[in-house]
Protein backbone atom coordinates (compact mmCIF):
# COMPACT_ATOMS: atom_id res chain seq x y z
CA UNK A 1 0.00 0.00 0.00
CA UNK A 2 1.64 3.30 -0.80
CA UNK A 3 0.27 6.67 0.00
CA UNK A 4 2.55 8.09 -2.44
CA UNK A 5 3.50 7.16 -5.78
CA UNK A 6 7.26 6.30 -5.80
CA UNK A 7 8.10 7.15 -9.26
CA UNK A 8 6.04 10.43 -9.51
CA UNK A 9 5.48 11.57 -12.80
CA UNK A 10 7.79 13.40 -14.71
CA UNK A 11 5.95 16.60 -14.57
CA UNK A 12 5.43 16.73 -10.91
CA UNK A 13 8.90 16.05 -10.29
CA UNK A 14 10.42 19.32 -11.34
CA UNK A 15 7.76 20.77 -9.37
CA UNK A 16 8.82 21.12 -5.34
CA UNK A 17 6.44 19.78 -2.73
CA UNK A 18 7.41 22.53 -0.27
CA UNK A 19 7.92 25.76 -1.53
CA UNK A 20 9.23 28.81 1.28
CA UNK A 21 10.25 32.00 0.14
CA UNK A 22 11.58 35.15 2.40
CA UNK A 23 9.58 33.84 5.32
CA UNK A 24 9.09 35.85 8.46
CA UNK A 25 7.30 34.83 11.61
CA UNK A 26 6.82 36.99 14.41
CA UNK A 27 5.37 36.39 18.46
CA UNK A 28 4.68 40.16 19.45
CA UNK A 29 8.43 41.66 19.52
CA UNK A 30 9.65 38.25 19.42
CA UNK A 31 11.18 37.94 15.68
CA UNK A 32 11.46 33.69 15.34
CA UNK A 33 11.43 33.32 12.04
CA UNK A 34 13.70 36.32 9.51
CA UNK A 35 13.58 35.25 6.30
CA UNK A 36 13.93 31.48 5.53
CA UNK A 37 13.51 30.01 1.43
CA UNK A 38 13.65 26.53 1.99
CA UNK A 39 12.62 24.04 -0.92
CA UNK A 40 11.72 20.40 -0.41
CA UNK A 41 11.37 17.85 -3.75
CA UNK A 42 8.09 15.31 -4.06
CA UNK A 43 9.70 12.21 -2.15
CA UNK A 44 12.31 13.44 -0.61
CA UNK A 45 13.08 13.62 3.46
CA UNK A 46 14.24 16.37 4.91
CA UNK A 47 15.26 16.77 8.26
CA UNK A 48 15.59 20.52 10.30
CA UNK A 49 18.43 20.01 12.97
CA UNK A 50 19.00 23.09 15.21
CA UNK A 51 19.10 24.25 19.25
CA UNK A 52 16.27 25.06 20.99
CA UNK A 53 14.60 28.50 20.37
CA UNK A 54 15.89 28.49 16.88
CA UNK A 55 12.85 28.24 14.99
CA UNK A 56 12.55 24.96 13.36
CA UNK A 57 8.86 23.84 15.40
CA UNK A 58 7.73 27.47 13.89
CA UNK A 59 8.82 27.08 10.62
CA UNK A 60 7.52 23.39 10.69
CA UNK A 61 3.96 24.72 11.84
CA UNK A 62 3.87 27.62 9.30
CA UNK A 63 3.49 25.06 6.37
CA UNK A 64 0.61 24.03 8.06
CA UNK A 65 -0.71 27.39 8.81
CA UNK A 66 -1.40 26.46 12.15
CA UNK A 67 0.63 29.77 12.60
CA UNK A 68 -0.15 32.69 10.46
CA UNK A 69 2.83 33.87 8.45
CA UNK A 70 4.06 37.77 8.66
CA UNK A 71 6.01 37.85 5.37
CA UNK A 72 6.90 36.00 2.71
CA UNK A 73 5.04 32.41 0.94
CA UNK A 74 4.82 29.14 1.90
CA UNK A 75 3.33 26.97 -0.67
CA UNK A 76 3.13 23.38 -0.43
CA UNK A 77 2.50 21.27 -3.63
CA UNK A 78 1.80 24.23 -6.21
CA UNK A 79 -0.61 26.03 -3.97
CA UNK A 80 -0.03 29.11 -2.06
CA UNK A 81 -0.96 28.08 2.05
CA UNK A 82 -3.10 30.55 3.38
CA UNK A 83 -3.89 33.57 1.51
CA UNK A 84 -4.50 34.11 -2.23
CA UNK A 85 -3.80 37.29 -4.61
CA UNK A 86 -6.62 39.25 -6.33
CA UNK A 87 -5.72 41.88 -8.89
CA UNK A 88 -8.56 44.69 -8.92
CA UNK A 89 -8.30 47.92 -10.64
CA UNK A 90 -4.27 46.83 -10.97
CA UNK A 91 -3.62 47.04 -7.40
CA UNK A 92 -2.25 43.40 -6.12
CA UNK A 93 -3.28 42.32 -2.49
CA UNK A 94 -3.41 39.26 -1.01
CA UNK A 95 -6.71 37.79 0.58
CA UNK A 96 -6.58 35.50 3.52
CA UNK A 97 -8.28 32.50 2.10
CA UNK A 98 -11.75 31.26 4.72
CA UNK A 99 -11.56 28.83 7.42
CA UNK A 100 -13.06 26.13 5.30
CA UNK A 101 -10.34 26.27 2.30
CA UNK A 102 -7.46 26.80 4.94
CA UNK A 103 -8.55 23.63 6.63
CA UNK A 104 -8.77 21.69 3.39
CA UNK A 105 -5.15 22.53 2.54
CA UNK A 106 -4.21 21.00 5.88
CA UNK A 107 -6.12 18.25 5.57
CA UNK A 108 -3.46 17.13 2.75
CA UNK A 109 -0.62 17.83 5.26
CA UNK A 110 0.39 15.09 7.93
CA UNK A 111 1.73 16.29 11.20
CA UNK A 112 2.68 14.26 14.35
CA UNK A 113 3.57 16.31 17.60
CA UNK A 114 6.14 16.13 20.08
CA UNK A 115 3.25 14.84 22.47
CA UNK A 116 1.43 12.85 19.94
CA UNK A 117 -2.16 14.76 20.78
CA UNK A 118 -4.03 12.07 20.50
CA UNK A 119 -7.59 12.30 21.17
CA UNK A 120 -7.70 10.57 25.06
CA UNK A 121 -11.66 9.79 24.82
CA UNK A 122 -11.05 7.33 21.49
CA UNK A 123 -9.56 3.76 20.90
CA UNK A 124 -6.64 3.80 18.40
CA UNK A 125 -8.84 2.89 15.81
CA UNK A 126 -11.22 5.40 16.30
CA UNK A 127 -8.31 7.90 16.83
CA UNK A 128 -7.41 6.78 12.74
CA UNK A 129 -10.65 6.65 11.80
CA UNK A 130 -11.41 10.26 12.83
CA UNK A 131 -10.32 12.43 10.26
CA UNK A 132 -11.53 10.02 7.39
CA UNK A 133 -14.76 10.12 8.70
CA UNK A 134 -15.60 13.66 9.93
CA UNK A 135 -13.33 15.34 7.31
CA UNK A 136 -13.57 13.71 3.65
CA UNK A 137 -16.78 11.79 4.81
CA UNK A 138 -15.73 8.38 4.24
CA UNK A 139 -18.44 5.97 5.56
CA UNK A 140 -17.49 4.21 9.05
CA UNK A 141 -16.94 0.64 7.33
CA UNK A 142 -14.32 1.98 4.38
CA UNK A 143 -12.81 4.00 6.71
CA UNK A 144 -12.41 1.43 9.52
CA UNK A 145 -11.17 -1.26 7.13
CA UNK A 146 -8.39 1.37 5.89
CA UNK A 147 -7.35 2.19 9.94
CA UNK A 148 -7.06 -1.10 10.85
CA UNK A 149 -4.84 -1.58 7.58
CA UNK A 150 -2.80 1.55 8.84
CA UNK A 151 -2.78 0.32 12.07
CA UNK A 152 -0.71 -2.80 11.01
CA UNK A 153 1.43 -0.87 9.32
CA UNK A 154 3.09 0.77 12.36
CA UNK A 155 2.36 -2.84 14.02
CA UNK A 156 -0.37 -2.25 16.03
CA UNK A 157 -3.48 -4.21 14.81
CA UNK A 158 -3.45 -5.59 18.28
CA UNK A 159 -4.06 -2.39 19.88
CA UNK A 160 -7.01 -1.06 17.86
CA UNK A 161 -9.00 -1.31 20.53
CA UNK A 162 -7.03 0.17 23.66
CA UNK A 163 -7.15 4.57 24.69
CA UNK A 164 -4.05 6.04 24.06
CA UNK A 165 -4.04 6.34 28.14
CA UNK A 166 -3.49 2.14 27.52
CA UNK A 167 -0.56 2.73 25.62
CA UNK A 168 3.04 2.95 25.77
CA UNK A 169 4.71 6.55 24.77
CA UNK A 170 6.08 5.13 21.34
CA UNK A 171 2.83 3.13 20.46
CA UNK A 172 0.87 6.19 20.68
CA UNK A 173 3.07 8.33 18.14
CA UNK A 174 2.68 5.23 16.26
CA UNK A 175 -0.81 6.01 16.39
CA UNK A 176 -0.48 9.38 15.70
CA UNK A 177 1.74 8.30 12.81
CA UNK A 178 -1.16 6.08 11.55
CA UNK A 179 -4.14 9.02 12.13
CA UNK A 180 -2.30 11.19 10.04
CA UNK A 181 -1.29 9.02 6.72
CA UNK A 182 -5.38 8.12 7.50
CA UNK A 183 -5.83 11.16 5.39
CA UNK A 184 -3.49 10.10 2.91
CA UNK A 185 -1.19 13.41 2.69
CA UNK A 186 1.22 14.32 0.53
CA UNK A 187 3.48 15.44 2.69
CA UNK A 188 4.33 14.78 6.55
CA UNK A 189 5.37 16.98 8.76
CA UNK A 190 7.27 15.71 11.85
CA UNK A 191 7.74 17.89 14.85
CA UNK A 192 10.38 16.27 17.59
CA UNK A 193 8.15 12.96 17.31
CA UNK A 194 10.76 11.02 19.81
CA UNK A 195 11.41 13.56 22.21
CA UNK A 196 8.87 12.92 24.54
CA UNK A 197 10.00 9.01 24.67
CA UNK A 198 12.09 6.86 26.93
CA UNK A 199 14.78 6.21 25.08
CA UNK A 200 13.82 2.45 24.30
CA UNK A 201 10.83 3.37 22.69
CA UNK A 202 12.72 5.54 20.43
CA UNK A 203 13.59 2.99 18.39
CA UNK A 204 10.45 1.79 17.21
CA UNK A 205 8.66 5.33 15.92
CA UNK A 206 12.25 5.80 13.80
CA UNK A 207 11.39 2.58 12.34
CA UNK A 208 7.78 3.29 11.37
CA UNK A 209 9.75 6.73 9.89
CA UNK A 210 12.15 5.14 8.43
CA UNK A 211 9.56 2.80 6.43
CA UNK A 212 7.28 5.47 5.48
CA UNK A 213 10.44 7.31 3.88
CA UNK A 214 11.41 4.01 1.74
CA UNK A 215 7.59 4.15 0.12
CA UNK A 216 8.01 7.70 -1.30
CA UNK A 217 6.38 10.08 1.33
CA UNK A 218 7.64 13.42 1.63
CA UNK A 219 8.93 14.30 4.75
CA UNK A 220 9.66 16.99 6.96
CA UNK A 221 11.10 16.14 10.28
CA UNK A 222 12.10 18.28 12.94
CA UNK A 223 14.45 16.25 15.41
CA UNK A 224 17.65 15.84 17.52
CA UNK A 225 18.05 12.26 16.26
CA UNK A 226 21.63 12.97 14.07
CA UNK A 227 21.25 9.42 13.30
CA UNK A 228 18.21 9.31 11.54
CA UNK A 229 19.38 12.44 9.64
CA UNK A 230 22.34 10.88 8.54
CA UNK A 231 20.84 7.14 7.50
CA UNK A 232 17.30 8.90 5.95
CA UNK A 233 17.41 12.37 5.18
CA UNK A 234 17.93 13.29 1.91
CA UNK A 235 18.28 16.85 2.97
CA UNK A 236 19.81 18.34 6.11
CA UNK A 237 19.12 21.79 7.13
CA UNK A 238 20.80 23.70 9.99
CA UNK A 239 19.08 26.57 11.34
CA UNK A 240 19.90 28.58 14.40
CA UNK A 241 18.34 32.28 15.61
CA UNK A 242 15.74 32.35 12.88
CA UNK A 243 17.55 31.82 9.60
CA UNK A 244 19.09 28.68 8.05
CA UNK A 245 22.59 28.92 8.56
CA UNK A 246 23.70 25.52 6.26
CA UNK A 247 21.48 22.74 3.97
CA UNK A 248 22.80 20.13 2.25
CA UNK A 249 23.17 16.31 2.29
CA UNK A 250 23.61 15.22 5.45
CA UNK A 251 27.25 13.88 4.93
CA UNK A 252 28.10 17.52 3.68
CA UNK A 253 26.29 19.35 6.40
CA UNK A 254 26.68 16.56 9.47
CA UNK A 255 30.50 15.74 8.46
CA UNK A 256 31.88 18.44 6.93
CA UNK A 257 30.19 21.52 8.42
CA UNK A 258 31.13 24.82 6.36
CA UNK A 259 29.88 27.47 8.82
CA UNK A 260 31.23 27.54 12.47
CA UNK A 261 28.06 27.89 14.03
CA UNK A 262 26.86 23.88 12.35
CA UNK A 263 30.31 22.94 13.61
CA UNK A 264 30.24 23.81 17.54
CA UNK A 265 26.35 22.31 17.21
CA UNK A 266 27.34 19.14 16.06
CA UNK A 267 30.21 19.22 18.74
CA UNK A 268 27.86 19.60 21.15
CA UNK A 269 25.04 16.81 20.64
CA UNK A 270 27.72 14.02 18.60
CA UNK B 1 -7.88 -8.04 53.51
CA UNK B 2 -7.04 -11.45 51.84
CA UNK B 3 -6.30 -14.51 54.13
CA UNK B 4 -2.75 -15.24 54.28
CA UNK B 5 -1.45 -17.81 52.51
CA UNK B 6 0.23 -20.88 54.31
CA UNK B 7 3.84 -20.61 53.97
CA UNK B 8 3.94 -23.68 51.67
CA UNK B 9 1.41 -21.93 49.27
CA UNK B 10 3.06 -18.24 49.59
CA UNK B 11 5.06 -17.76 46.16
CA UNK B 12 6.88 -14.76 47.72
CA UNK B 13 9.78 -16.22 50.31
CA UNK B 14 9.92 -14.78 53.59
CA UNK B 15 6.57 -12.78 53.21
CA UNK B 16 6.23 -10.21 56.29
CA UNK B 17 3.30 -10.34 58.50
CA UNK B 18 3.80 -7.51 60.98
CA UNK B 19 1.26 -6.07 63.50
CA UNK B 20 0.14 -3.23 62.31
CA UNK B 21 0.23 0.21 64.06
CA UNK B 22 -2.65 0.05 67.00
CA UNK B 23 -4.98 3.23 66.16
CA UNK B 24 -6.71 3.91 69.05
CA UNK B 25 -8.06 7.68 67.10
CA UNK B 26 -10.32 5.35 65.33
CA UNK B 27 -11.93 3.08 68.14
CA UNK B 28 -12.25 6.59 69.94
CA UNK B 29 -14.20 9.02 67.02
CA UNK B 30 -16.49 5.94 65.98
CA UNK B 31 -17.71 5.87 70.08
CA UNK B 32 -17.89 9.64 70.50
CA UNK B 33 -20.12 9.83 66.48
CA UNK B 34 -21.76 7.01 67.75
CA UNK B 35 -23.24 8.08 70.99
CA UNK B 36 -23.56 11.87 69.23
CA UNK B 37 -25.90 9.86 66.38
CA UNK B 38 -27.79 7.85 68.90
CA UNK B 39 -28.26 10.81 71.11
CA UNK B 40 -29.87 12.84 67.49
CA UNK B 41 -32.09 10.03 66.35
CA UNK B 42 -33.55 9.93 69.69
CA UNK B 43 -34.23 13.44 69.85
CA UNK B 44 -36.30 12.98 66.44
CA UNK B 45 -37.68 10.18 67.64
CA UNK B 46 -38.71 10.92 70.88
CA UNK B 47 -39.98 14.53 70.80
CA UNK B 48 -43.65 14.38 70.52
CA UNK B 49 -43.34 17.99 68.50
CA UNK B 50 -42.12 16.62 65.39
CA UNK B 51 -45.45 14.45 64.93
CA UNK B 52 -44.17 12.01 62.74
CA UNK B 53 -47.36 10.51 62.38
CA UNK B 54 -48.44 13.89 60.39
CA UNK B 55 -44.94 13.09 58.35
CA UNK B 56 -46.76 9.38 57.71
CA UNK B 57 -49.68 11.08 57.05
CA UNK B 58 -49.33 13.39 54.54
CA UNK B 59 -45.87 12.09 52.95
CA UNK B 60 -47.70 10.47 50.04
CA UNK B 61 -50.46 13.13 49.77
CA UNK B 62 -51.91 13.84 46.52
CA UNK B 63 -51.16 17.39 46.51
CA UNK B 64 -47.64 16.33 48.20
CA UNK B 65 -46.89 14.14 45.42
CA UNK B 66 -48.24 16.85 42.70
CA UNK B 67 -45.79 19.24 44.25
CA UNK B 68 -43.17 16.84 43.53
CA UNK B 69 -44.03 16.43 40.13
CA UNK B 70 -44.59 19.96 39.59
CA UNK B 71 -40.63 20.49 41.09
CA UNK B 72 -39.32 17.81 38.78
CA UNK B 73 -40.84 19.33 36.08
CA UNK B 74 -39.77 22.55 36.38
CA UNK B 75 -36.22 22.06 37.82
CA UNK B 76 -35.72 19.36 34.38
CA UNK B 77 -37.21 21.74 31.96
CA UNK B 78 -35.32 24.86 33.53
CA UNK B 79 -31.99 22.70 33.17
CA UNK B 80 -32.16 21.65 29.85
CA UNK B 81 -32.71 25.25 28.33
CA UNK B 82 -30.03 26.32 30.56
CA UNK B 83 -27.28 23.61 29.26
CA UNK B 84 -28.39 24.59 25.86
CA UNK B 85 -27.82 27.91 26.80
CA UNK B 86 -24.68 27.64 28.68
CA UNK B 87 -23.08 25.82 26.08
CA UNK B 88 -24.11 28.72 23.34
CA UNK B 89 -22.77 31.05 25.87
CA UNK B 90 -19.46 29.73 26.58
CA UNK B 91 -19.04 29.22 22.94
CA UNK B 92 -19.58 33.16 21.98
CA UNK B 93 -17.39 33.89 25.08
CA UNK B 94 -14.34 32.05 23.16
CA UNK B 95 -15.61 33.45 20.12
CA UNK B 96 -13.38 35.80 17.59
CA UNK B 97 -16.03 38.26 17.00
CA UNK B 98 -16.20 40.64 19.45
CA UNK B 99 -20.18 41.37 19.30
CA UNK B 100 -20.71 37.94 20.46
CA UNK B 101 -17.72 38.10 23.05
CA UNK B 102 -19.47 41.51 24.33
CA UNK B 103 -23.24 40.16 24.63
CA UNK B 104 -22.01 36.84 26.75
CA UNK B 105 -20.34 38.74 28.90
CA UNK B 106 -23.61 41.35 29.61
CA UNK B 107 -25.68 38.24 29.73
CA UNK B 108 -24.16 36.32 32.37
CA UNK B 109 -22.60 39.83 34.36
CA UNK B 110 -27.14 40.90 34.40
CA UNK B 111 -28.10 37.32 34.77
CA UNK B 112 -25.55 36.38 37.80
CA UNK B 113 -25.30 40.04 39.30
CA UNK B 114 -29.31 39.98 40.82
CA UNK B 115 -30.93 37.98 42.83
CA UNK B 116 -32.95 34.93 41.30
CA UNK B 117 -35.80 35.89 43.39
CA UNK B 118 -36.07 38.96 41.60
CA UNK B 119 -35.81 37.86 38.01
CA UNK B 120 -38.63 35.16 39.31
CA UNK B 121 -40.94 38.26 40.32
CA UNK B 122 -39.63 40.38 37.03
CA UNK B 123 -40.80 37.03 34.79
CA UNK B 124 -44.57 36.81 36.97
CA UNK B 125 -45.20 40.95 36.03
CA UNK B 126 -44.23 40.68 32.18
CA UNK B 127 -47.27 40.55 31.02
CA UNK B 128 -47.77 44.04 33.00
CA UNK B 129 -44.85 45.64 31.49
CA UNK B 130 -45.57 44.41 28.43
CA UNK B 131 -49.06 43.68 27.86
CA UNK B 132 -49.18 42.52 24.03
CA UNK B 133 -46.26 40.83 22.26
CA UNK B 134 -46.16 40.84 18.55
CA UNK B 135 -43.92 39.66 15.63
CA UNK B 136 -42.87 42.06 12.72
CA UNK B 137 -40.33 43.83 11.37
CA UNK B 138 -38.28 46.02 13.93
CA UNK B 139 -39.78 49.48 13.96
CA UNK B 140 -41.73 47.95 11.08
CA UNK B 141 -44.90 46.42 10.38
CA UNK B 142 -45.94 43.76 12.63
CA UNK B 143 -46.83 40.33 11.45
CA UNK B 144 -49.51 39.13 14.48
CA UNK B 145 -49.43 39.98 18.14
CA UNK B 146 -50.60 38.38 21.25
CA UNK B 147 -51.39 38.60 25.01
CA UNK B 148 -48.69 38.38 26.91
CA UNK B 149 -50.26 36.42 29.96
CA UNK B 150 -51.77 33.94 27.53
CA UNK B 151 -48.31 32.93 26.06
CA UNK B 152 -45.67 33.15 29.29
CA UNK B 153 -48.28 32.03 31.73
CA UNK B 154 -46.74 31.31 35.74
CA UNK B 155 -45.15 27.78 34.73
CA UNK B 156 -43.39 29.56 31.42
CA UNK B 157 -42.41 32.30 33.77
CA UNK B 158 -41.21 30.50 35.78
CA UNK B 159 -39.12 27.72 34.09
CA UNK B 160 -37.71 30.90 32.05
CA UNK B 161 -36.97 32.20 35.19
CA UNK B 162 -35.06 29.76 36.44
CA UNK B 163 -33.37 28.84 33.25
CA UNK B 164 -32.08 32.03 32.09
CA UNK B 165 -30.60 32.89 35.82
CA UNK B 166 -29.20 29.48 35.59
CA UNK B 167 -27.56 29.56 32.35
CA UNK B 168 -25.58 32.49 33.58
CA UNK B 169 -23.79 30.14 36.32
CA UNK B 170 -23.40 27.26 34.62
CA UNK B 171 -22.09 29.42 31.02
CA UNK B 172 -18.97 30.22 33.16
CA UNK B 173 -19.07 26.31 34.21
CA UNK B 174 -18.44 25.22 30.77
CA UNK B 175 -16.63 28.01 29.99
CA UNK B 176 -13.86 26.96 32.64
CA UNK B 177 -14.56 23.29 31.09
CA UNK B 178 -13.37 24.20 27.27
CA UNK B 179 -10.19 26.03 28.79
CA UNK B 180 -9.23 22.86 30.80
CA UNK B 181 -8.93 20.94 27.34
CA UNK B 182 -5.33 20.45 26.58
CA UNK B 183 -4.76 22.78 23.08
CA UNK B 184 -2.40 20.46 21.47
CA UNK B 185 -5.67 18.50 21.05
CA UNK B 186 -7.74 21.37 19.05
CA UNK B 187 -3.92 21.62 17.02
CA UNK B 188 -4.37 18.00 15.82
CA UNK B 189 -7.70 17.96 14.58
CA UNK B 190 -6.59 21.21 12.88
CA UNK B 191 -3.83 19.15 11.15
CA UNK B 192 -6.41 16.67 10.57
CA UNK B 193 -8.34 19.28 8.49
CA UNK B 194 -11.05 19.31 11.10
CA UNK B 195 -13.58 23.01 10.93
CA UNK B 196 -14.20 24.55 13.90
CA UNK B 197 -17.04 23.22 14.60
CA UNK B 198 -16.53 19.81 13.96
CA UNK B 199 -13.43 20.39 16.45
CA UNK B 200 -15.46 21.83 19.14
CA UNK B 201 -18.56 18.93 18.98
CA UNK B 202 -15.92 15.44 18.52
CA UNK B 203 -12.64 17.12 20.45
CA UNK B 204 -13.16 19.75 22.69
CA UNK B 205 -16.73 19.17 24.56
CA UNK B 206 -16.41 15.62 25.01
CA UNK B 207 -13.23 16.18 27.10
CA UNK B 208 -14.60 19.32 28.49
CA UNK B 209 -17.33 17.21 29.95
CA UNK B 210 -15.58 15.49 32.59
CA UNK B 211 -14.71 18.95 33.84
CA UNK B 212 -18.30 20.22 33.32
CA UNK B 213 -20.46 17.33 34.93
CA UNK B 214 -19.30 17.57 38.47
CA UNK B 215 -20.20 21.38 39.18
CA UNK B 216 -23.20 20.95 36.52
CA UNK B 217 -24.62 17.67 39.04
CA UNK B 218 -24.03 20.54 41.34
CA UNK B 219 -26.01 23.16 40.06
CA UNK B 220 -28.76 20.73 39.55
CA UNK B 221 -29.26 19.89 43.42
CA UNK B 222 -28.59 23.63 43.89
CA UNK B 223 -31.58 24.54 41.09
CA UNK B 224 -34.00 21.98 42.56
CA UNK B 225 -33.95 23.56 45.88
CA UNK B 226 -34.31 26.90 44.28
CA UNK B 227 -37.38 25.95 42.73
CA UNK B 228 -39.11 26.73 45.92
CA UNK B 229 -39.10 30.29 45.11
CA UNK B 230 -41.02 30.45 42.32
CA UNK B 231 -43.98 31.80 44.47
CA UNK B 232 -42.33 34.69 43.48
CA UNK B 233 -43.71 34.36 40.08
CA UNK B 234 -46.21 33.45 41.41
CA UNK B 235 -46.73 29.67 40.27
CA UNK B 236 -48.63 27.62 43.45
CA UNK B 237 -48.03 24.31 42.53
CA UNK B 238 -44.60 23.23 43.27
CA UNK B 239 -43.44 21.09 46.16
CA UNK B 240 -42.41 23.73 48.75
CA UNK B 241 -45.60 25.59 48.22
CA UNK B 242 -47.71 22.63 48.40
CA UNK B 243 -46.60 21.44 51.87
CA UNK B 244 -46.51 25.00 53.32
CA UNK B 245 -50.08 25.41 52.45
CA UNK B 246 -51.24 22.50 54.23
CA UNK B 247 -48.99 23.36 57.01
CA UNK B 248 -50.78 27.08 57.63
CA UNK B 249 -53.95 25.33 56.99
CA UNK B 250 -53.79 22.43 59.85
CA UNK B 251 -51.39 24.56 61.71
CA UNK B 252 -48.77 21.79 61.59
CA UNK B 253 -45.08 23.72 60.35
CA UNK B 254 -42.65 21.14 61.37
CA UNK B 255 -44.25 18.01 59.90
CA UNK B 256 -44.64 19.58 56.75
CA UNK B 257 -41.07 20.78 56.62
CA UNK B 258 -40.15 17.36 57.38
CA UNK B 259 -42.24 16.24 54.39
CA UNK B 260 -40.63 18.83 52.16
CA UNK B 261 -36.92 17.91 53.39
CA UNK B 262 -37.50 13.99 53.29
CA UNK B 263 -38.43 14.43 49.31
CA UNK B 264 -36.06 16.91 48.21
CA UNK B 265 -33.31 14.71 49.99
CA UNK B 266 -34.99 11.53 48.00
CA UNK B 267 -35.18 13.28 44.53
CA UNK B 268 -30.91 14.59 45.41
CA UNK B 269 -30.04 10.96 46.13
CA UNK B 270 -31.94 10.03 42.34
CA UNK B 271 -29.75 13.18 40.97
CA UNK B 272 -26.37 11.48 43.05
CA UNK B 273 -26.89 8.53 41.34
CA UNK B 274 -27.48 9.72 37.72
CA UNK B 275 -24.72 12.17 37.90
CA UNK B 276 -22.21 9.14 38.65
CA UNK B 277 -23.04 7.25 35.34
CA UNK B 278 -23.00 10.60 33.43
CA UNK B 279 -19.34 11.05 35.37
CA UNK B 280 -18.44 7.45 34.37
CA UNK B 281 -19.59 7.75 31.02
CA UNK B 282 -17.43 11.09 29.80
CA UNK B 283 -14.67 9.15 31.57
CA UNK B 284 -13.95 6.61 29.40
CA UNK B 285 -10.04 6.51 27.87
CA UNK B 286 -9.12 8.17 31.26
CA UNK B 287 -8.72 5.55 33.73
CA UNK B 288 -11.55 2.98 34.57
CA UNK B 289 -13.07 5.06 37.21
CA UNK B 290 -13.27 8.18 35.29
CA UNK B 291 -12.83 10.53 38.15
CA UNK B 292 -9.73 10.05 39.28
CA UNK B 293 -8.17 9.63 35.96
CA UNK B 294 -5.34 11.78 34.71
CA UNK B 295 -5.21 12.36 31.51
CA UNK B 296 -1.83 13.62 31.32
CA UNK B 297 0.30 11.65 33.42
CA UNK B 298 -0.55 8.47 32.42
CA UNK B 299 0.06 9.24 28.79
CA UNK B 300 3.71 9.46 28.64
CA UNK B 301 5.15 5.87 29.99
CA UNK B 302 4.60 2.30 28.87
CA UNK B 303 1.84 0.56 30.48
CA UNK B 304 1.71 3.14 33.67
CA UNK B 305 -1.88 3.13 34.34
CA UNK B 306 -2.80 -0.08 34.97
CA UNK B 307 0.34 -0.35 36.97
CA UNK B 308 -0.75 2.71 38.78
CA UNK B 309 -4.15 1.65 39.83
CA UNK B 310 -2.80 -1.79 40.68
CA UNK B 311 -0.62 0.23 43.46
CA UNK B 312 -2.94 2.31 44.40
CA UNK B 313 -5.17 -0.64 44.88
CA UNK B 314 -3.04 -2.21 47.33
CA UNK B 315 -3.04 1.24 49.45
CA UNK B 316 0.03 0.79 50.53
CA UNK B 317 1.70 3.97 49.27
CA UNK B 318 0.64 7.89 50.33
CA UNK B 319 -2.87 8.49 49.24
CA UNK B 320 -1.85 11.20 46.94
CA UNK B 321 -3.31 11.11 43.42
CA UNK B 322 -0.36 13.50 41.89
CA UNK B 323 1.85 11.01 42.79
CA UNK B 324 3.58 8.20 40.28
CA UNK B 325 4.66 5.71 42.39
CA UNK B 326 7.21 3.89 40.43
CA UNK B 327 8.31 0.27 42.44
Amino acid sequence: MTTQPTTPDPAAATAPMVQIEGLHKLFGDLHVLRGVDLTVQPGAVSVILGPSGSGKSTLLRCINELEEIDAGSVEVAGERMGYREVTRRGRTRLHRLHPKVVARQRSRIGMVFQRFNLFPHRTALENVMEAPVQVRGDSRSTARARALELLDRVGLSDRADHYPAQLSGGQQQRVAIARALAMDPELMLFDEPTSALDPELVGEVLGVMQDLARSGMTMVVVTHEIGFAREVADQVVFMDEGVIVEQGAPEQVLVTPREQRTQDFLAHVL
Amino acid sequence: MSQTPTPETDPIPGRIHAVPVPRPGRWISAVVIGVLAAMAVNGLVTNDNYRWDVVGAYLFDTRVVQGVGWTLLLTFLAMAIAVLLAITLAIMRRSQNPVLRWTSWTYIWIFRGTPVYTQLVFWGLLSVLYPRLSVGVPFGPEFFSFDTADVITAFYAAVLGLALNEAAYLAEIVRAGLGSVDPGQSEAAKALGMSESKILRRVVLPQAMRVIVPPTGNETISLLKTTSLVLAVPFTLDLTFATNAIANRIFLPIPLLMVAAIWYLVITSILMVGQHYIERYYGKGFGSDGGTGRPGGGRRRAGRPSRQAAIRQSGTTTDDPFLDVTP
